[in-house]
C-alpha cells in the first residue's frame, strides 16, 4: 500500500514557524530576540519529564482533567440521526479550555524567571484563566482587553480584578479584542525584561501557534482515548467552534493523521457572512494577511486595513484565525463552515432543555452545525464536539436577544 | 545610488548630522499633508519619513495611531500614499522618501506591484517594523533588488549575537531604536544611546540614525551629537493632530532641524 508515502499533517510548522503560506514571525525587531529566546526556551521543556509531570499534576488537580466526554443521548434521539458526544472542556476549573494553555505558558514563564505576565482577552475567559493562574503561583498580572467588551462583560472583569489581576481598558483603536492584542504588543515591547505575554489562542508569532496547540491538545488526546473506551473505535466526524481557534485546534490536532476523521471547524457567521462583514468568518469572508506576528486568513478591506469582525459571542469576535487552521483549510484536511448568530442561539437553548447543559456561545456555534447534519447521518455515525465553555457569562447576551428582562425577573 | 546614499554622502562632506522628520500621510487629509510635506525640505529637513496608515499600528504610541485613524477617516490609502509622494517629486528631486509602516497593506496590493509603484512614485528606501530580518524573502530582498533602500530597524534588545543578521540586509541608514517601548515614549538619553551606536557602527559602514523619544532641539541636538541623525515623528505629528495651521507646524520642524544641525 501507499503508507509509506503518506505525509503527517502533525508535523508543522517548519523552522521557521510556517504551516506551508501560514504563521512565520512578523514582529517589530524589539519583540525578535524575545521570541527566539521564548522558541529556544520551549523546545527544551517540551522535552523536559519534570515540565509535564508538573503540567499534568495541576491539570488533574486544579483544573479537574481528564474533561469527560458525555453521550448526548436526547439530542442524539431529538435530531435522530448520528451519535452525539460531548468533550465536556466547559466542567474546567474557570468554565472553558482556556485554562488548559494558561497553565502550560504561567510554568514556562516561571521557569524562565519572568514575574509579571500580561494576556489580552475578548469576552474575558482567557483573561479570567491567566488571572487564575497568576494568582496560584503569586505573579502580577495585567489584562488588556477592549473598553467595548469591559462594558459588555462586566462579570468576568470583576472576577479578573477579585483573583488581583489589573484589568486595562483599551480605548486605542476601536476597543475590541484586536486593539487589546495590539496594546498587549506594544505593553511587551515596553517591558521586554520581566514580562511573560500569555497569548489565549492559537495566533501570533511563532512558537505561539504550535506552543498553545501542544498545550490544548490534552483535549483530543483525551477525547481520542475516552472514545476508545465508550465506541471501542474513533469518531466519525469532529467538530469545534473557531475565533482565534484554539479550542479547535485542540482536539482537531491528535485526529490529524487519522483519515477516517472528518474534522470541521465552525465560524461565526454572525448576521450572515455577506459583503457587508457583519461576521467573524475569516476563513469564509477573508483574505490572506499579516497581522499580529503571523500570516493567516484575515478580515479586511481592499487596501489591506483590518475590518472589525461581527458575532453575538464576544469570544469569536477576532478578524483573524490561527495559522494553522489556514493551512488546513488550504489543504483541505479540514473543512470550515459558519453559523448565523440566529443558529447559534437555537442550539445554545436546544442545549439547555434536552441536555441539562448551559453552553457557551462560542460552543453554541459547533453545536449548532451539529444539529444540521446529525440527522441526515446513519445512526452508527458517531459526531465528537467540543463543548469547550460554559455558558453563564452569556446569560445576560442570551436573555437579551431573547426578550426576557432580567431587570424584571428579579 | 539612491537619493539616500547622495544625501548621507553629502552631509558628511559638509560635516552636518541628519535630521529626519515623520508625518502620516494623509493626516488630517490628503491636501494638508502634502502642503506640509513639500514645506518640510525647507524647513531642514534632510529625509523625510512618510508614514503608511494602518488600522493596527502596533509599534506605535496613542499620537501616531491617532494620525493613522484620521488619515483612514479621511480616505487614506496605500495607492494615495504613493500619490502623494509623486506630487511632492514634482517640485523636489533630492530629498528622499523613506515609507515606513506595516506589511499588511504591501502584501494585499501584491509586493511585485507595490515595488514598481513605489519605484515609479520616487519613494527612496522602505522602514517595514513588522518584517524582521528572518522575513526577509518577503520584502527586503525583492525590494533591494528594485534598487529601493531597505532600512532596518536595531532595538536594545538587538544583542552583538543578532547584530550582524540585522545588519545584513540593510542600506541607505540603519535606524536604532533608542528604547524598548513604543513610538512617542520616554525620552531618549543620549547617554544611554550612544555605546549602542558605536557598537552598531563597529558592524556596519552604513550610518545610524536615531529615532523613538526624541521630541525636542535639545534631545535632537544630544542624540545627533552621538549618532549620524535624528528622527522625530510623535511631536511633529503631536501639532499636526492639534489642528495648528501647516506654517506653525513647519516653524516647530525647523527649530527640530536647527536643533540637529547645531550638533
Amino acid at each position: 500500500m501507499a503508507n509509506d508515502l503518506f505525509n503527517s499533517f502533525m508535523t508543522g510548522p517548519d523552522e521557521n514557524g510556517r504551516f506551508g503560506l501560514f504563521g512565520g514571525r512578523f514582529v517589530s525587531e524589539t519583540l525578535m530576540p524575545l521570541i527566539l529566546e521564548l522558541e529556544k526556551q520551549y523546545e527544551i521543556a517540551k522535552t523536559d519529564e519534570t515540565f509535564w509531570a508538573e503540567m499534568h499534576d495541576l491539570w488533574t488537580h486544579y483544573v479537574g482533567r481528564p474533561s469527560p466526554l458525555y453521550f448526548a443521548e436526547r439530542l442524539t434521539d431529538h435530531l435522530g440521526g448520528a451519535k452525539v458526544y460531548m468533550k465536556r472542556d466547559e466542567l474546567n476549573h474557570t468554565g472553558a479550555h482556556k485554562i488548559n494553555n494558561v497553565l502550560g505558558q504561567i510554568i514556562l514563564a516561571r521557569r524562565m524567571g519572568k514575574t509579571r505576565i500580561i494576556a489580552e482577552t475578548g469576552a474575558g475567559q482567557h483573561g479570567v484563566a491567566t488571572a487564575t493562574v497568576c494568582a496560584k503561583f503569586g505573579l502580577k498580572c495585567v489584562v488588556y482587553m477592549g473598553a467595548h467588551d469591559v462594558e459588555r462583560q462586566a462579570p468576568n472583569v470583576f472576577r479578573m480584578r477579585l483573583l488581583g489581576a489589573q484589568v486595562i481598558p483599551v480605548t486605542s483603536g476601536r476597543g475590541t479584542l484586536k486593539d487589546a492584542m495590539n496594546d498587549a504588543l506594544r505593553d511587551w515591547v515596553t517591558n521586554v525584561r520581566d514580562t511573560f505575554y500569555c497569548i489565549g489562542t492559537v495566533a501570533g508569532p511563532h512558537p505561539y501557534p504550535a506552543m498553545v496547540r501542544d498545550f490544548q491538545a490534552i483535549i483530543g488526546k483525551e477525547a481520542k482515548e475516552q472514545m476508545q473506551a465508550a465506541e471501542g473505535r474513533l469518531p466519525d466526524t469532529i467538530i469545534a467552534a473557531i475565533g482565534g481557534g484554539s479550542n479547535a485546534m485542540g482536539l482537531f490536532y491528535p485526529f490529524l493523521d487519522d483519515e477516517s476523521v472528518k474534522i470541521i471547524g465552525v465560524e461565526a457567521g454572525g448576521k450572515g457572512v455577506n459583503a457587508k462583514m457583519e461576521h467573524c468568518a475569516s476563513l469564509t469572508g477573508g483574505r490572506p494577511g499579516v497581522l499580529h506576528g503571523n500570516r493567516t486568513y484575515l478580515l479586511q478591506d481592499d487596501d489591506g486595513q483590518i475590518l472589525e469582525g461581527y458575532s453575538i459571542s464576544a469570544g469569536l469576535d477576532y478578524p483573524g484565525i490561527g495559522p494553522e487552521h489556514s493551512w488546513l483549510h488550504d489543504i483541505g484536511r479540514a473543512e470550515y463552515v459558519s453559523i448565523t448568530d440566529k443558529e447559534a442561539l437555537e442550539a445554545f437553548q436546544l442545549c439547555c432543555t434536552t441536555e441539562g447543559i448551559i453552553p457557551a456561545l462560542e460552543p453554541s456555534h459547533a453545536l449548532a452545525h451539529v444539529m444540521k447534519i446529525a440527522p441526515e447521518l446513519p445512526k452508527d455515525h458517531i459526531i465528537c464536539m467540543n463543548l469547550c465553555g460554559r455558558g453563564d457569562k452569556d446569560i445576560f447576551t442570551v436573555a437579551k436577544h431573547l426578550g426576557f428582562d432580567m431587570e424584571e425577573a428579579d | 545610488m539612491t537619493r539616500i546614499d547622495a544625501k548621507f554622502a553629502a552631509l558628511s562632506a559638509a560635516g552636518k548630522k541628519a535630521f529626519v522628520a515623520y508625518v502620516m500621510a494623509g493626516d488630517p487629509d490628503y491636501d494638508t499633508s502634502l502642503e506640509v510635506v513639500k514645506g518640510l525640505p525647507g524647513a531642514g529637513v534632510d529625509i523625510i519619513e512618510l508614514g503608511l496608515p494602518f488600522t493596527d499600528p502596533m509599534a506605535d504610541g496613542p499620537t501616531i495611531q491617532a494620525a493613522g485613524q484620521r488619515a483612514l477617516e479621511g480616505g487614506m490609502t496605500l495607492e494615495k500614499t504613493l500619490a502623494l509622494a509623486a506630487a511632492f517629486r514634482e517640485t523636489d528631486d533630492t530629498t528622499p522618501i523613506v515609507l515606513m509602516g506595516y506589511y499588511n497593506p504591501i502584501y494585499s496590493r501584491g509586493v511585485d506591484t507595490f515595488l514598481a509603484d513605489a519605484k515609479a512614485a520616487g519613494i527612496d528606501g522602505l522602514i517595514i517594523v513588522d518584517l524582521p530580518p528572518e522575513e526577509d524573502d518577503e520584502l527586503c530582498i525583492p525590494a533591494q533588488k528594485a534598487g529601493l533602500n531597505f532600512i532596518r530597524l536595531a532595538t536594545p534588545t538587538t544583542d552583538d549575537n543578532r547584530l550582524p543578521r540585522v545588519l545584513q540586509n540593510t542600506s541607505g541608514f540603519v535606524y536604532y531604536v533608542s528604547i524598548t517601548g513604543i513610538t512617542g515614549s520616554a525620552e531618549a538619553q543620549a547617554d544611554d544611546v550612544a555605546p549602542d551606536v558605536a557598537r552598531i557602527k563597529g558592524g556596519t559602514d552604513l550610518p545610524v540614525v536615531v529615532g523613538f523619544g526624541v521630541k525636542t532641539p535639545e534631545t535632537a541636538r544630544n542624540i545627533a551629537s552621538v549618532a549620524d541623525g535624528a528622527v522625530v515623528g510623535s511631536a511633529i505629528v503631536a501639532k499636526i493632530g492639534a489642528g495648528e495651521p501647516v506654517g506653525d507646524v513647519l516653524a516647530f520642524v525647523k527649530t527640530l532641524a536647527d536643533g540637529t544641525h547645531a550638533a
